[in-house]
């Protein structure tokens, strides 16, 4: 059977850091990049005799992720240890959930070829993350860091209800947006604060009796998911097509060679001896915590974009630009209460902001002026006191420095010249110094006309409103 | 009478008037470990400067008139399972060797805030695994009634200090009756507190929800005294009790008339030693005669407390003890070929014999295929267990019973027969399945001598009731008068 | 129940244990006892019963995200039995 005749199942369980200042545990700092354990104390060490004291705020990100996905969220969920030894892991086991996590049963909405199509949600789970093994091959030893060690984790686990390695680059996407949004994650694959594996079997189509499955590793970034996902489909296809069977196992993604390969079986069977924490009581969660939790939810991604066609008017592409990242369209949002034209706007926004923000790698949080000054600015425009070109020079010195449009225009002098006279004595002057183009003009050869604007608008410095001069010379041609 | 003969309050007392300065009595207690702790062996290790050092800085408070607690300066000593900052802190087990811990455990700051000169480190079994102190790595603690017997486990080397006087009074911890057992061994009094009632934060963990710290004394009011200065909330510990703490000494001496004490039936089974039995029933009539009316009351589950203990702690311990991996402290192979050498290696020589067996059994009690069966059942009868003493506490004020049921046995006698070692326990550890407090009062001695001990066990954070309870009976006696007599001769 | 050597084995390598011969045969023996002591606890009847894994009914205590002073180095390491730099170090781990 050729591969189209087989029906990828594929499941996928995300890992992410949580924007907390401190570690889940204990009040250690989860900034990244020091020093290999600069950032930890007896507590994530693992020290003897030391306990554990939940973080306030990876519960409350728990619960709004949890709502923000439509999950439940359970009033008492259960703390457990998960034992295995690893340098990485100081205490020799992973606080984590198992059995009765804080969320489950929710879904999340992707966009496929053939239509939305909901994702369900299993479960979202808190956990503490582990260390970093670092390999030094020099020495023949590997080195330990535990900065990491405690830093709080979500997992999110999907049911199996992708089909195919671009639903599960939308899902990741999707999933990436909404915790973006809620500002409880930075979305980084490639640092590794938001990591995915993926589950991936293969049935033949038709069938309702899932594959032996593989769970595959180390794909930090969105193309190598949908490498990955596809390389291991096919691998499987083969598998079966040649009589053989798909074993259970975890797989690295390779990066190099564009392989899944499997990995030396981590622990000798995957004997985690689950049991619930005795050092932390069951967690509760009140009514009031949950409610309150959806009092801060924010618009959350898909909602947003639907509005902004709607309210707006934008065409999709437009609005799945201004609303990819939440203080984008937040920008827009203030703008747009301001400034009329919501088309226009976004033209501004998808040519010369998003420019401007790319050149210099700018997060729209760092912008030096307000959304109120962008709307005075096409304003201005609009109302002919600034050319279209003199506007994008005026948002280039906004971006740079933050001054006020109406400043900035007095200081360079941008301002058109709208006065009818001061154009006149410029146009007939022209006209005077350049008799013979005019009879050539006057004789039928009517490109010459371009040559008139050019010297008045050299003459002008470029100032003059250029809908005026055309009006003038026209008049004074005799046309 | 030697100064070292004072009970803790005796002490304060002289302490507070300027008749005996801190560093009298800490140098005091300082010459008894040197002249007697030879023989006895409750100490791993004893940290004189930093007593005597305590001690100055009290008796200058006192002379300020600014004394830090009515405890200051009253030397202790603390079972070697307490993180003591920059104090090397063993658990009694080779795998922590030379460990020095970089903070204190919250009950050693507290007592430092309170100005407790601390004298060292006392002897254990390893990780507090044992009743009789011989699974300690480094030697066996012996009974100062009777030096070739055991005083008990696993704070065997804080209650032998105490009896023998080394030290005024001393932490234990009891996860299944490691600080009553030792206290009915020595003629000391010994409490473990309700669960969550004192903080576990640096207290080296050998079964997470069964252990809790506790005063070891000479005397009730000692006790009252020395859990006054425990019993707080810590933050550093999630199962802490956020409860107020009363106070412990204001209705000792109000004694127990009107009061419903239970004895229940399944705590005089057939295994008890006779003359046990014989101090027990006689401390049963006397409290009959002091107004308090006996109850004959029924635990039926008590009878699967054992096996529930022995699945449940072991489980616990399997995952505590994963951390000893030599990798970021304590003791590491040296000849490890790879990491999995490192690790088993490391274990393997690092724990002793009732360790490994314990992690054994737990790591199976905890695997696939067999949670259920074991692990699982055994924590829903560990439910009914506790059932069952929420129940009778709704007739009865506090329950009595012997503490072991046995008087201390000979060193070596049940080293290897883990099961009988494990019986020993048996009248103390479904108080730790239930979380509720207990208490060993000295209730008298055998024919031969050997201390016997009263259980008093009662409501969650009642502790002051058993206090009371225990006092009415220990001041109709003599018993704390009583000294070990030591130095022995020709021991 | 007996347990058997080879039970005996995995369990030691769950928990990392490099049990010598000896150790394995004592402890088939000691544990098969403990497990027999144990057995009683499957007449009792839980079939209603709720587990309890905690002797508490302590609410749970949380903690204000804030990030506090981590412990220097020179403390965090002063254990370690093998170091380079700040880290902890051990054999060559073979993914």
């Amino acid at each position: 059977m050729p591969v189209s005749d087989f029906q990828p199942v594929i499941g996928l369980e995300v890992h992410a850091q949580l924007l907390t200042q401190s570690k889940i545990f204990c009040g250690c700092s989860t900034a990244f990049g020091a020093e290999p354990n600069l950032h930890t104390c007896p507590v994530c060490l693992g020290m003897p005799g030391v306990l554990p004291v939940l973080n306030q705020r990876v519960v409350e990100f728990a619960v709004l992720t949890g709502l923000a996905l439509g999950c439940e969220v359970r009033s008492r969920s259960v703390w457990s240890r998960k034992n295995y030894f690893y340098p990485d892991l100081p205490k020799g086991y992973q606080i984590t959930q198992y059995d009765l996590p804080i969320c489950e049963h929710g879904r999340l909405t992707i966009d496929t070829p053939r239509g939305e199509k909901v994702i369900r949600v299993r479960r979202i789970h808190m956990e503490e993350d582990a260390g970093k093994n670092v390999h030094d091959a020099s020495e023949g030893q590997s080195l330990v860091d535990l900065n990491r060690a405690g830093v709080p984790l979500l997992e999110i686990v999907s049911d199996p209800d992708l089909r195919d390695a671009d639903e599960a680059v939308e899902y990741l996407k999707a999933l990436r947006d909404v915790l973006v949004y809620l500002g409880v994650n930075d979305g980084n694959l490639e640092e590794g604060s938001f990591r995915c594996d993926a589950n991936v079997s293969v049935m033949p189509r038709g069938s309702d009796t899932f594959g032996q499955r593989c769970e595959l590793k180390n794909l930090n970034s969105f193309r190598f998911v949908k490498q990955a996902i596809e390389y291991e489909i096919a691998r499987q296809v083969d598998v079966i097509e040649s009589g053989g069977k798909v074993a259970q196992e975890t797989r690295l993604w390779d990066t190099n060679k564009g392989v899944t390969r499997s990995m030396r079986s981590k622990e000798d069977a995957h004997d985690y001896r689950y049991f619930p924490e005795p050092d932390l009581p069951p967690l509760l969660v009140t009514t009031a915590t949950i409610e309150s939790m959806g009092q801060r939810l924010p618009e959350l991604p898909r909602p947003k974009l639907q509005r902004f066609v709607q309210q707006y008017g934008l065409p999709a592409y437009d609005a799945r630009t201004l609303t990819a990242e939440r203080p984008l369209a937040d920008f827009f949002d203030v703008c747009a209460a301001k400034y009329p034209d919501a088309k226009k706007l976004s033209n501004w926004f998808l040519g010369e902001l998003l420019r401007l923000l790319k050149e210099e790698a700018m997060p729209v949080s760092a912008l030096r002026f307000t959304p109120e000054r962008l709307a005075e600015l096409l304003t201005a425009v609009d109302a002919g006191t600034l050319s279209n070109n003199a506007g994008k020079d005026v948002l280039g010195e906004m971006f740079r420095t933050g001054k006020a449009p109406a400043d900035i225009i007095a200081e360079k002098g941008l301002a058109q010249v709208s006065d009818t006279g001061a154009i006149e004595a410029v146009v007939d002057d022209i006209l005077a110094r350049n008799a013979g183009e005019v009879e050539k003009y006057r004789a039928g050869k009517k490109q010459v006309f371009g040559f008139f604007v050019g010297q008045v608008m050299r003459a002008m410095k470029g100032k003059g409103n250029p809908t005026l001069v055309n009006e003038l010379l026209k008049k004074k041609l005799g046309d | 009478m030697q100064l070292t003969d004072l009970t803790m309050l005796e002490l304060a007392r002289k302490l507070a008037s300027g008749e005996v300065s801190s560093v009298e009595a800490t140098r005091a207690s300082l010459e008894r470990i040197a002249r007697v702790d030879p023989q006895v062996r409750a100490f791993l290790r004893v940290d004189a400067e930093g007593a005597l050092a305590a001690a100055e800085a009290s008796d200058a408070r006192r002379k300020a008139g600014t004394p830090a607690s009515a405890l200051d300066g009253v030397p202790v000593g603390l079972k070697d399972l307490f993180l003591t900052e920059g104090v090397e802190t063993t658990a009694g087990s080779r795998v922590l060797e030379g460990f020095v811990p970089p903070f204190d455990a919250t009950v050693v700051r507290l007592l430092k805030e309170a100005g407790l000169p601390l004298l060292g480190k006392l002897n254990l079994d390893e990780f507090a695994m044992g009743s009789s102190n011989e699974s300690s790595a480094y030697f066996p603690t012996h009974n100062p009634w009777d030096l070739t017997r055991t005083p008990g486990g696993s704070s065997g080397g804080s209650a032998a200090a105490v009896a023998a006087r080394e030290v005024f009074g001393a932490l234990g911890t009891d996860t299944g009756g490691s600080i009553r057992q030792p206290a009915a061994f020595t003629n000391t009094v010994g409490l473990k507190p309700t669960y969550g009632r004192v903080s576990r934060y640096g207290v080296i963990a050998y079964a997470s929800s069964l252990d809790q710290p506790g005063p070891m004394t000479r005397t009730v009011g000692d006790a009252a005294a020395l859990l006054q200065l425990l019993a707080r909330h810590d933050p550093l510990d999630s199962t802490s009790a956020a409860v107020e703490t009363p106070d412990y000494s204001a209705g000792l001496e109000e004694g127990v008339r009107g009061l419903r004490l239970g004895v229940p039936r399944e705590y005089f089974a057939e295994g008890m030693d006779s003359e046990v039995e014989a101090s027990v029933r006689a401390a049963l009539r006397e409290y009959e005669r002091l107004g308090a009316t006996l109850v004959d009351v029924s635990l039926p589950h008590t009878r699967h407390a054992l096996a529930t203990y022995y699945l449940i702690a072991p489980a616990e311990a399997s995952s505590n003890l994963a951390r000893y991996d030599g990798i970021r402290y304590g003791l590491r192979a040296k000849d490890a070929r790879g990491l999995k050498e490192l690790y088993s290696q490391t274990r393997e020589r690092g724990f002793g014999p009732e360790a490994k067996r314990r992690i054994m059994l737990g790591t199976y009690a905890l695997s696939a295929g067999y949670y259920d069966a074991y692990y699982l059942r055994a924590q829903k009868v560990r439910t009914l267990i506790r059932e069952d003493f929420l129940r009778v506490f709704r007739d009865v004020d506090a329950l009595l019973t012997p503490a072991s049921p046995v008087p201390p046995f000979k060193l070596g006698e049940k080293v290897d027969d883990p099961l009988s070692m494990y019986l020993m326990d048996v009248y103390t550890l479904p108080c730790n399945l239930a979380g509720v407090p207990g208490l060993s009062v000295p209730c008298g001695f055998t024919k031969a001598g050997l201390p016997v001990g009263l259980q008093v066990l009662g409501r969650p954070f009642e502790e002051a009731l058993l206090l009371r309870v225990a006092r009415a009976f220990e001041r109709e006696h003599d018993y704390s008068r009583r000294f070990a007599p030591l130095p022995a001769q020709g021991a | 129940m007996a347990l058997t050597l080879e039970q005996v084995r995995h369990v030691a390598t769950l928990a990392r244990l490099a049990l010598t011969p000896e150790e394995e045969q004592r402890f088939a023996t000691q544990l098969s006892a403990v497990l027999d002591a144990v057995a009683q606890l499957q007449s009792v009847d839980v079939e209603t019963v709720e587990p309890t894994s905690h002797a508490t009914l302590a609410a749970s205590l949380l903690r204000e995200d804030v990030a506090r002073p981590s412990l220097p180095p020179e403390k965090s390491l002063a254990n370690a039995p093998a170091k380079v730099g700040t880290s902890f170090a051990v054999p060559k781990i073979i993914e």
